[in-house]
């Protein structure tokens, strides 16, 4: 494994991401966006909500919302256990939760190791995904959440709902 | 405390000042002659000069000055405060308060503005002060004599310090005056730190002065109240100066004393018991000492010095003793007294406020939490842990009403904001305009009233802009050329209102229909009742596409006030009458940080419908359910017939609509949407619940007012009784466009 736990200076070409699994795909994001990790507690649902949005929850006093990342990636909607995650993220000004299977691992890349999307992706892939990392075999696609929850489509998104 | 702070203290206090001044102004313009009133207005300008001047702001002391002596000239009677002069002064007071905010976040006042006005003043000032008849050997010397406000040139004036040496040498001075000074200190100016000894000294180097101590109200020495002023002085001053200049000795104890200058011929020798004394100007001359101990015989020790000098001063008069005493209590004044005066309010850091609310808000929710487990675990009801409880809840509910209460201001700062929106734009499109304001003092959350200002700017402009109509417009149609917008707040059942009256023309129903066809808004075919149309000004993208002027009625950006006002957790509403005008009326809650709800389940999920929208509660019977249409329901409240409204489905928590009879109705009034029985399934309590912002990470949803987080630390959903009843109209609840779909 070329992953490395250890903290690395992050001064040139280097960044921190973090590994989660959906299914039998693994994702990860910036680790410069990621709050906190916890575990999965029932959410209250929202009226007219996106079917990837499963309710808020009380995160010490702030409503977060929680976001299905199965279901927002377009595959099936989850359906959470205890041993879900939710990795809260900051995604702009807004913090949010993305519920996922697992975390998986804390990579530290250059930027050279990321690999072009290739070509074949349909258009909910291309608007997300930044890249792929090959480590082991295994194949991660790099997320950019921005492009996940752009503040105004998110909106309109949910209202349409 | 570094310069920046106290700098920053300055421009607080400056809002405050210019504050006073814009209302003093404005009730002057209303009639109000009132002394107290010019002074008010007077001393706002002063000490905004003043202030200025500590840091060096030129160019905002230079206008405040030219203000300052065209507002004493009102001060002194010279100049009739009528609705011209108050024009000028009213621009002034913007400009001045444009001065501050340059002073303060940089940027500059346009020069023209502050020249054409700096003249306006001036010319007041100068020509239209009659000269004063009662005292005519002070006048001319004042006049010649005074650092006149003359520009030298398009920067304004220069201000000069009072150094009065350098008029020793103009031949004007030779002449001398002889003025009599009646001084007599209040306890304030000894508690403000000022020491009358040393305005004698400033007094006695303009001349020759002759001077006598009033003494004939000190009390016997065991009656005497230590921190009280008991000392008068009567004082003859031969002087080359003016009397503004002998005045301008006393220019920061004005307000603390009792002042009388007058020439030597007009005053008589009054009857007082007064008792000539030689002054000793040499015992003056030396600083008095400073006061460091607070202690009374400390004091008395300490001050020996200051106590020499008045004792000089008062010899002849008094017993040694009584005067040390005095002179004692007077410099103990500055230590003690300034704190009593300074300790009726106190300026604080929003944010530490905001924290405070915050950590209230979790107590509030902790407090829940624990009531909650112990209910639950509760296995013989032990009494004295449900009594600590029960202490515990009505501290919490104390707690959060007194930091609630620090919060709440009287809405008064917008409202003069927005007569200074009306001048400036009524002065812009030509037309007079009076804005009267009714319940300014009602106070409500200060978010609220920040939040407030941007939408009420924005329906003055337009009320000034579109509601009212032109004078020769009103005058054809048989009203007073000038226009009233009357803007009011009240409380009403736990909410404030505000409402803004115009008496314009109203709107112009036919041209808002025309426009909203035009605009796809609604289908031409389209039958509407002249309530609906007037609220088609709210629809999005009505007034966007075409410019503004075009529309004789409103709705520059309306939506935009509207969304604002709904984001407060607002309603907005209209009425309108063809050509008497038109209403916007507002109801804003007053706090955004806590609500009185009635906590309910609608289909497995818990809600709370905030308890204010909610007239009464009751358990329907099968008997008073009536089936309406396809699949309307009513239930016949004593005669009468209410729509049923299955709060579940409206908010897609289930697909097919509640049995009533299993649930619970709840007869809500919304404003302007008459009323609606609202069904949920269960009613679970009354709770105070702490409004949690659902925007703030996710985003707004119809027919959800917010969140907040009950006793078991799970998310609760805030009904929107108002979008509910809305939404019961049409299908569902769509966002802003139930207008657009009523088409």
């Amino acid at each position: 494994m070329t992953v490395s736990y250890a903290v690395k200076s992050l001064s040139q070409g280097f960044r921190e991401l973090i590994a989660f699994r959906i299914g039998d795909q693994e994702f990860c994001v910036n680790v410069m966006s990621v709050r906190e990790i916890r575990g999965w507690t029932q959410a209250t649902p929202m009226p007219h909500a996106p079917s990837y949005v499963m309710g808020v929850i009380n995160l010490r006093g702030a409503v977060l919302p929680i976001v299905d990342m199965s279901a927002r990636l377009g595959m099936k909607e989850a359906e959470p256990t205890a041993r879900h995650v939710i990795i809260v993220a900051q995604v702009k000004s807004k913090t949010v939760g993305l519920l996922v299977e697992a975390v998986s691992d804390i990579l530290t890349i250059t930027d050279d190791t990321i690999q072009p999307v290739p070509e074949i992706s349909s258009d909910l892939e291309k608007q997300y995904a930044r890249g792929i990392l090959a480590i082991d075999k295994r194949m991660i696609c790099l997320i950019e959440l921005e492009a996940l929850f752009p503040e105004k489509a998110h909106d309109k998104e949910s209202e349409a709902a | 405390m570094d310069m920046n702070e106290i700098k920053e203290i300055f421009f607080q206090e400056c809002e405050e000042q210019l504050a006073e001044l814009e209302s003093g102004l404005l009730k002057l313009n209303d009639g109000d002659r009132d002394p107290e009133t010019v002074n008010a207005v007077f001393r706002a300008v002063h000490s905004i000069k003043g202030g200025a001047g500590a840091f060096g702001l030129e160019e905002l002391v230079a206008f405040a000055h030219v203000f300052e002596t065209t507002l004493d000239c009102v001060r002194s009677n010279k100049l009739e405060p009528n609705q011209d002069v108050l024009k000028v002064m009213l621009k002034s007071a913007d400009v001045l308060a444009d001065l501050v905010t340059c002073s303060r976040d940089g940027g500059s006042v346009e020069e023209s503005r502050t020249r054409t006005l700096v003249k306006e003043l001036e010319a007041l000032a100068n020509g239209e002060a009659p000269p004063a008849a009662e005292a005519p050997k002070a006048a001319k010397p004042a006049a010649a004599a005074a650092p006149a406000p003359k520009p030298t040139d398009d920067s304004g004036f220069q201000p000069i310090p009072f150094t009065f040496d350098d008029f020793g040498g103009e031949e004007e001075t030779e002449e001398q005056f002889t003025y009599d000074v009646t001084f007599k200190p209040a306890r304030e100016l000894y508690a403000k730190g000022n020491e009358a000894a040393l305005l004698l000294r400033d007094l006695s180097r303009l001349g020759e002065m002759s001077i006598a101590c009033n003494m004939d109200q000190l009390p016997a020495l065991e009656s005497m109240d230590p921190e009280a002023s008991y000392f008068g002085w009567k004082i003859s001053i031969t002087t080359p100066k003016s009397e503004d200049e002998v005045r301008a000795v006393f220019e920061f104890a004005e307000w603390d004393c009792e002042l009388e200058i007058k020439p030597a011929e007009a005053s008589e020798a009054e009857e007082l018991p007064m008792i000539p004394v030689p002054f000793d100007l040499s015992a003056l001359d030396d600083e008095p000492a400073e006061v460091v101990e607070t202690q009374p015989e400390a004091v008395a020790a300490a001050t020996a010095e200051t106590a020499a000098n008045v004792t000089k001063a008062v010899h002849a008069a008094v017993e040694k003793k009584e005067s040390a005493a005095a002179a004692a209590a007077a410099a103990q004044n500055n230590a003690a007294a300034a704190a009593s005066s300074a300790g009726q309010t106190i300026r604080v850091d929003l944010d530490r406020v905001d924290r405070l609310i915050n950590l209230v808000g979790e107590l509030v929710i902790n407090q829940a939490m624990l009531s909650q487990s112990v209910v639950e675990n509760d296995t013989n009801g032990t009494s004295s842990i449900n009594m600590g409880l029960e202490e515990l809840q009505q501290l919490t509910r104390e707690i959060q009403d007194s930091v609630m209460a620090i919060r709440a201001q009287p809405v008064k700062p917008v409202f003069q904001r927005m007569s200074r929106i009306v001048r400036e734009v009524a002065d812009m499109v030509g037309k007079q305009i009076r804005l009267v304001t009714e319940g300014e003092n009602t106070e409500v959350d200060k978010t609220v009233i920040d939040k407030i200002a941007e939408p009420l700017t924005h329906m003055i402009r337009n009320a000034v802009d579109h509601g009212i109509e032109s004078p020769e417009k009103r005058v054809a149609a048989g009203k007073d050329p000038e226009g009233t917008i009357k803007l009011s707040a009240k409380h009403r059942s736990g909410r404030i209102l505000i409402e803004l009256q115009d008496d314009g023309g109203g709107i112009n129903r036919e041209r808002v229909k025309q426009k909203a066809i035009d605009n796809d808004l609604i289908s031409p075919d389209a039958n509407l009742s002249d309530e609906e149309i007037d609220n088609l000004i709210f629809a999005p993208g009505f007034s966007t596409a075409d410019k503004i002027s075009d529309i004789s009625g409103r709705g520059v950006g309306m939506d935009v006030v509207k969304r604002s006002i709904q984001a407060l957790g607002g309603r907005i509403s209209i009425s309108s009458r063809p050509g008497l005008g038109s209403t916007f009326t507002m109801s804003l809650p007053l706090t955004l940080a806590v609500l009185d709800g009635m906590v309910v389940t609608v289909a497995g999920q818990t809600l709370v419908v905030p308890l204010t929208a909610i007239v009464e509660t009751l358990q329907p019977e099968a008997s008073s359910i009536h089936s309406f249409g396809a699949n309307q329901r009513l239930i016949s409240i004593r005669n009468s017939f209410c729509p049923l409204v299955d709060v579940g489905r409206i908010l897609n928590f289930r697909a097919n609509q509640a049995n009533p009879v299993e649930g619970v109705a709840l007869l809500v009034e919304s404003e302007g949407g008459g009323q609606r029985a609202l069904m949920v399934d269960a009613i679970q309590g009354q709770r105070q619940v702490v409004i949690k912002s659902l925007e703030a990470n996710y985003t707004h949803v119809p027919g959800i007012a917010a969140a907040t987080i009950l006793g078991d630390g799970r998310v609760a959903l805030i009904l929107d009784v108002d979008a509910v009843v809305g939404a019961s109209r049409g299908q569902s609840l769509k966002p802003e466009m139930s207008l657009a779909a009523a088409g």
